[in-house]
């Protein structure tokens, strides 16, 4: 058993890192306050084929190998979670491509994205069904050879901004249906009938936008289908099997970030005579972050193992990594704002903005209850 | 990266895991009712060289890694804690400080015994004085006729009244702390060492623990283990492979607690259902088994970087807070799905909670533990 990375990961982390420390940490607070979607970032990553690593050579990547990519996610995220949110959604996008698409399907949308001239985006969630994703009503009645597609999504991350997303609709007659009538289509920004709503105002992770979308007899070609029709409740799920790691990266990098900032304020502020990183009050706290970190990096790095190895369990170890990792970043980035103490509650320090950020990871990509659900489900089912 | 046990690593585990159901598991609460040594399950796990796992085959043991020895604990104390920290005990710091410290002559005289099971080994360094504080213990070694002589006493010594042979810390350098402390293996039939009555304690029954006694103690030089001096550092070594056979024993703690919880969870029916269909009994199993796998995720993290040669201090460290913490956490919740049934003595659930709560208290208490970890992050 070896818990190190590979060479190729480790020069990926070091690549990252740097590029970060360098142009995207001096952005980060900006991006926070202005809430717009950072171009320039994008365009660093694409340059730096960082966009590419979720991607096998095959189609124009660099890596595929989902370790990878949660080490290049847990790195940008230790300094701005919106712009993790870039090579997260370019992943989560093009997953249901990946996984589920034709080869021609795969040719003709993976490179561009992998190149990062594109953005991807993943649009299953709407007003009415969000932990039940199955419960949709955007609807898709084939034509010809075209579905029309009617309805609406919303927390739609980049949204707005993606040229490519992969969109989930009930092709069924009635409505009552359950999940197995759901098929996933890929959608355009340039078709007609496709419309972007208005931008959310958020708590966190302010400079990716989210986005509701609006579909008026959107027309798709009958070979944008992904999978058969009927397969794409299955498909979402496989998904986000295959994209909680990533949520996990993202939180661990949160919480590192956190824990990183906290450690090096104890040693330099001084109270009652000496650094208060003496004291056990915060010794205790700085021990605790740091084992809770360790935990959940073995959980996140476990899940990435798995999805690389192709073990039987991914549904189960990508749930406990999103949970137990999501759950830590939340703690963690609580207690960093608490050691900084009034100065952590200041916009001046990134204490703040990282509890902020770390909320989301708790919510999205399934909320935590429903994590807890799939664990359950998991652990009941065996042995039977 | 390679998270998966070697095919050597998935026969001790196929072996212990039986050793455990087969032998183990109609045994636990015999003993812990009774409060009997389990000499019976020792001989046993002797039998299949279980007490050698970290003693190399020149020494007639297994030559096995400390993975390995945390996959053997974790089985054992999925059913009976008692047993796995008897032999948790035994293999790690009672027979390690000679595998890693000792002279060949040492080695030659203990090893082959203690790695077949024919003789028992403990260790002691807790005095009543001195407990987090290690460093300030009590117990003397004075030189005299080309030996020492011990004084003191000793407490909270597991396998105490069972063990052949016990590893004491004590101080050539009294008043030095740290650097005068100097590490002894001494026979339980030295006539100057006496056992003092077991404690009745809120768990691990089946699991003696007593106060040792040290009055003209002697004992030949060639029973000094390392140079004078060098006991502390031997006796930290030893701690911290320790720490991973006590984080594998929360571990089985827990994971047995689990099962359990699962298998009750299916059958009893509330409400005309099974209660597992209930989602505040879904959520519990669900955080329990979440921590479960970080906890051995991590034990396994700390037992590949001490069998690779790498620093696992920290490591082990983390391990023991978090398998601990979880274990207590994760045996309260599964006695509660229990319900009254679980308060009772009739299930495994209300022991394992009493067995539990010792995990974070021996081998360092989990304070101890963040101090360790807190002094590794200010050095990083």
């Amino acid at each position: 058993m070896d818990f190190a990375l590979n060479e190729e990961q480790q020069q990926i982390r070091e690549m990252v890192h740097d590029i970060c420390l360098e142009r995207v940490e001096p952005r980060a607070a900006e991006i926070d306050e202005s809430g717009q979607f950072p171009w320039d970032i994008k365009d660093l990553f694409a340059k730096h084929d960082i966009l590419a690593i979720p991607f096998t050579p095959e189609y124009g990547g660099v890596s595929g190998s989902a370790l990878t990519l949660i080490v290049a996610v847990e790195e940008i995220s230790k300094f701005c979670v919106t712009s993790s949110l870039i090579l997260s959604v370019q992943s989560l996008g093009s997953l249901p491509i990946w996984l589920a698409g034709t080869e021609e399907q795969k040719r003709q949308y993976l490179p561009p994205l992998a190149r990062g001239e594109q953005l991807a985006a993943y649009a299953l969630t709407e007003p009415g069904s969000g932990s039940d994703a199955g419960g949709m009503r955007t609807r898709a009645i084939k034509r010809g050879n075209t579905y029309v597609i009617n309805g609406s999504k919303t927390f739609i991350t980049g949204g707005s901004v993606a040229d490519t997303i992969v969109v989930f609709a009930r092709t069924d007659e009635d409505g009552d249906s359950p999940a197995r009538k759901i098929s996933a289509f890929i959608v355009e920004k340039g078709m007609p009938g496709f419309k972007v709503g208005k931008l959310e105002k958020k708590l966190g992770i302010r400079g990716s936008p989210t986005a509701q979308l609006f579909f008026e007899d959107l027309a798709v070609p009958a070979a944008n289908r992904l999978g058969d029709e009927g397969e794409g409740f299955k498909l979402a799920m496989r998904v986000l099997d295959h994209s909680r790691p990533g949520i996990a990266a993202q939180a661990l990098g949160i919480a590192e970030g956190a824990f990183d900032l906290a450690r090096r304020y104890a040693r330099d502020r001084r109270q009652f005579g000496k650094p208060i990183m003496e004291f056990q009050a915060i010794q205790f706290m700085l021990a605790d972050m740091a084992t809770q970190i360790e935990a959940a990096r073995a959980l996140t790095y476990a899940s990435g193992d798995a999805l690389d190895r192709r073990l039987p369990d991914i549904s189960a170890s990508s749930s406990m990594a999103k949970l137990f990792a999501s759950d830590t970043a939340m703690r963690v980035t609580t207690d960093a704002v608490q050691i900084l103490g009034g100065y952590g509650y200041l916009r001046d320090f990134p204490a703040e903005r990282m509890m902020r950020d770390a909320k989301i990871t708790q919510i999205y990509e399934g909320t935590n209850e429903i994590q807890r659900l799939v664990i359950a489900r998991e652990l009941l089912k065996e042995k039977e | 990266m390679d998270l998966s046990l070697s095919p050597e690593q998935q026969e001790i585990r196929k072996l212990v895991r039986d050793f455990a159901e087969r032998e183990v598991k109609p045994r636990a609460e015999a003993i812990d009712q009774s409060g009997e040594f389990p000499r019976d399950l020792v001989d046993k796990a002797a039998k299949l060289g279980l007490l050698g796992i970290l003693v190399s085959e020149d020494y007639e043991g297994a030559g096995l890694d400390h993975l390995s020895f945390a996959i053997f604990v974790e089985e054992v104390a999925r059913f009976c804690a008692s047993t796995a920290v008897i032999l948790d005990v035994h293999t790690s710091v009672g027979s390690e400080p000679i595998v890693l410290f000792g002279t060949e002559d040492q080695k030659r005289r203990w090893l082959p015994d203690l790695a077949r099971g024919r003789k028992l080994a403990a260790f002691a360094l807790t005095e009543p004085e001195a407990g987090s504080d290690a460093a300030h213990l009590k117990t003397t070694a004075t030189r005299r006729d080309g030996g020492y002589v011990l004084s003191g006493s000793k407490i909270f010594i597991t396998n105490a009244g069972e063990a052949d042979l016990y590893v004491v810390l004590a101080t050539t350098r009294p008043g030095s702390g740290a650097e005068g402390i100097t590490a002894f293996l001494v026979g339980a039939d030295n006539a100057g060492l006496k056992v003092g009555p077991k404690f009745k304690k809120m768990g691990l029954n089946g699991s003696p623990i007593a106060e040792l006694h040290l009055d003209q103690c002697h004992v030949d030089e060639a029973d000094r283990l390392g140079g004078e001096g060098q006991g502390f550092r031997i006796a930290m070594r030893a701690l911290d492979s320790g720490r991973i056979g006590i984080s594998a024993q929360a571990v089985g703690l827990a994971q047995g607690a689990l099962d359990d919880a699962v298998a009750y969870a299916k059958e009893r029916k509330q409400f005309s259902k099974p209660i597992a269909e209930l989602q505040t009994i879904q959520n519990k199993v669900a955080d329990m088994a979440v921590k479960i796998r970080a906890a051995r995720w991590m034990t396994w993290k700390a037992a590949a970087l001490c069998d690779a040669g790498q620093p696992f201090t920290k490591e082990a460290s983390m391990a023991k807070l978090f398998a601990t913490d979880a274990a207590m956490e994760i045996t309260l919740d599964a006695l509660q799905v229990f319900g009254g049934y679980g308060y009772l003595e009739d299930y495994p659930m209300a022991r394992r909670v009493r067995d539990a709560k010792a995990c974070q208290i021996y081998e360092g208490t989990n304070q101890v533990q963040r101090i360790v970890i807190a002094r590794e992050l200010v050095q990083a």
